[in-house]
């Protein structure tokens, strides 16, 4: 059984967002505008939250990428009432646009606030339209959008795989955010293959993962900064 | 009961007056507003209303949950009073009712209102879709959907059953196509022994049956937060705080309909001080209850010092909601406390007065339940504000507008009070030989 996860090294990541701009383009996912930001109807499937500690002119800024935490036991699921959001048996969080009526109460329940609503249908003017990735489909207005760990790549290299007749190899499904990132900070793989780099990740000692007390079994690990030498991961 | 009795109560009715037909329009024009708004909402999506991430619900939901409460007054009470047999409910159960009948319809708009996609309401009903696939029957929505549309059903018939006499009366009245429309309404009422006992069986089953289907009803209302994992939402009191604060918002609609009746129908003598006094002391009950409730709430919240939690506590205390929190205890609590204890104080005006203040408490509260929690979640990156839109702010006033007009029509339709129970209860205080019809002993 395969069970889709992610490691990000807090270590690494230098906070560029590279990722985010990645994710904008592989999923199509608009852009609001300024104006329609400043009233908190920006969407980012993928965020780097910023954090400063100290004090100017001593001053550390930490970033965390959060995106969909794909958790276990997802509080956002039960209380969709019509199955838009379900949990497939490969462990991802799945989103049905078509299903979804808009009542929102999936993303009230998320701790991570990381589920999106279309406010307004999305305006793609010319030449925007002309780079909207096939594979995704665009999201109407009155429904909710999030991080789908690039499911359409999952398929393309299954697809791929089951053509050369073999299995999936680790590292062979890249997400839009790993692919770019520079500094390799964003790992993902299988969990139920105890030799995957992610499954190895999460089994180190820095591995953290976010909100985990409120028992959601999130799916992605974040490797927490300053221990990497004495870790002795890979 | 007098022939000038029966005259004044169906005036209303038969013959109208200038008042309600001014009333009618004016309701009217407001309810436009609602529908303009809510037209203007569908064509151009949801993103005009104020609404945002990461504050998902607004007012829509706080105008729910308001509307859902203060259909509470009518069937519950009127419940209650039927089967302790109280009888200065007389002239209250039918006006109650019809609060209920009309506070629900209203309330029941707003979930369709703040769906993103409204058109596609019905895929909430329970019912399987054409592959087979029913609604997840573990969602709190779902729940509201079945609870709220029990209720509707059986209230609608708690208020049509005792009011089949009346409409009977209606019939040998009136002329024309009314007296058809009368006669389908009453369903063949000829007032025989056999059907004043079936009558009085139904109205007790029916009493019985709505109490719990209204405590749930409320119940589940609060669980659509308290299932979450919101701060300040996932609370095991919220059960019997929104019910308590139902009934309180309930009973307060009830005294303004009840004392713009007394002024605006002449209807003084039925809906007397006595009635108002007894209105007024089970008013200032609930205002100890819901205070008390309040108090528990944010006591435990604060002495439990988590910081998801108190990051909301003090946000409504001392913080952006500061101002509406401490309306709502003055409007809830204080000034309830400073006019109901005395017999002045519970007269048709102060009390009027008191209540008026209550349901914009009450709304204040809904309000303070859902939007601090709500603007600032777990993660404190995603801290959010809210400020309700021009086209909020529309639906919210057409929706009290649309409240007034269904009540307004059905003033011009069934006698705002009972008749015949009117009757059944003057029949009771005399000599019951004087009854006018014996078969009506003992019919409560």
């Amino acid at each position: 059984m395969t069970r889709w996860a992610m490691a990000i090294d807090l270590d690494r990541c230098t906070g560029c967002e590279a990722c985010v701009v990645a994710c904008h383009a592989e999923n199509n996912i608009r852009l609001v505008g300024p104006e329609e930001a400043a009233r908190g109807r920006a969407i980012h499937w993928l965020r780097i939250e910023r954090y400063y500690e100290g004090e100017y002119p001593d001053v550390r800024v930490r970033f965390v990428p959060v995106l969909c935490q794909h958790c276990g036991a997802a509080p956002c699921e039960p209380v969709c009432p019509v199955y838009a959001t379900y949990h497939t048996d490969e462990g991802l969080n799945a989103m049905v646009y078509n299903r979804c009526v808009g009542t929102r109460y999936c993303a009230n329940n998320c701790p991570y606030s990381v589920r999106f609503f279309n406010w307004h249908a999305a305006p793609w003017p010319d030449p925007l339209q002309r780079q909207l990735n096939p594979d995704v489909a665009a999201r109407p207005a009155g429904v909710m959008e999030k991080c789908t760990f690039c499911v359409q790549r999952i398929q393309r290299a299954r697809q791929q795989a089951a053509d050369e007749g073999r299995e999936l190899r680790d590292g062979e499904v890249q997400p839009a955010c790993a692919e770019s990132c520079p500094t390799r900070a964003i790992v993902f793989g299988d969990l139920d293959d105890p030799d995957s780099r992610v499954a190895r990740l999460s089994r180190s000692g820095r591995a953290r993962r976010l909100l985990e007390e409120l028992g959601t079994h999130p799916a992605v690990f974040y490797l927490a900064r300053g221990a990497r030498e004495s870790s002795g991961e890979p | 009961m007098n022939p000038e009795d029966e005259r004044l109560l169906l005036a209303p009715v038969e013959r109208g007056s200038r008042g309600l037909r001014l009333g009618l329009v004016a309701s009217a024009l407001a309810a436009g507003v609602l529908c303009a708004c809510w037209g203007y909402q569908i064509a151009h999506d949801l993103g005009v209303a104020g609404i945002n991430r990461p504050v998902f619900w607004g007012v829509y939901i706080t105008n729910f949950v308001f509307w859902i409460g203060i259909s509470h007054a009518g069937t519950l009470i009127s419940a209650i009073l039927r089967l302790t047999g109280a009888e200065w409910r007389r002239p209250v159960t039918r006006c109650a009712e019809a609060i209920t009948v009309f506070a629900l319809a209203v309330g029941g708009l707003f979930p369709l209102i703040h769906l993103g996609r409204p058109w596609l309401f019905y895929w909430l009903l329970p019912l399987p879709n054409a592959r087979g696939l029913w609604p997840n029957f573990r969602s709190p929505l779902l729940w509201d959907v079945t609870a709220i549309g029990t209720y509707f059903l059986g209230s609608s018939l708690y208020l049509f059953l005792p009011a089949i006499p009346d409409l009977a009366a209606l019939r040998d009245r009136a002329t024309g196509w009314r007296r058809r429309v009368y006669t389908w309404c009453a369903l063949g009422w000829r007032g025989t022994p056999r059907q004043w006992h079936a009558l009085e069986n139904g109205i007790r089953v029916m009493a019985v049956l709505i109490l719990p289907v209204a405590v749930s009803v409320h119940t589940i209302v609060s669980w659509d937060f308290a299932m979450s994992l919101q701060p300040m939402w996932h609370s095991t009191i919220f059960g019997p705080y929104f019910v308590a604060g139902a009934i309180y918002s309930g009973i307060a609609i009830l005294v303004a309909v009840m004392a713009a009746l007394r002024r605006g129908l002449g209807l003084g003598r039925y809906i007397s001080e006595t009635v108002f006094d007894n209105l007024g002391l089970l008013f200032l009950t609930m205002a100890l209850v819901w205070a008390y409730f309040t108090f528990a709430e944010h006591l435990t919240v604060w002495y439990g010092n988590e910081p998801a939690e108190m990051a909301v506590f003090w946000e409504r205390v001392s913080g952006r909601y500061a101002p509406a929190f401490w309306t709502m205890v003055v409007l809830n609590f204080a000034v309830p406390m400073l006019v109901l204890p005395f017999r002045r104080g519970r007269r048709p005006g102060p009390a009027s007065l008191v209540a008026v203040g209550v349901l914009l408490g009450m709304w204040l509260e809904r309000f303070l339940i859902i939007i601090p929690s709500l603007a600032n979640p777990r993660l404190a990156y995603t801290v959010g504000r809210y400020v309700p839109s021009g086209v909020e702010w529309g639906i919210t006033f057409g929706a009290f507008g649309l409240f007034v007009f269904l009540y307004h029509l059905f003033l011009r339709c069934v006698p705002a009070v009972s008749l015949w129970e009117m009757r059944a209860g003057a029949a009771a205080e005399s000599d019951t030989s004087l009854a006018p019809e014996p078969a009506r002993e003992g019919v409560r």
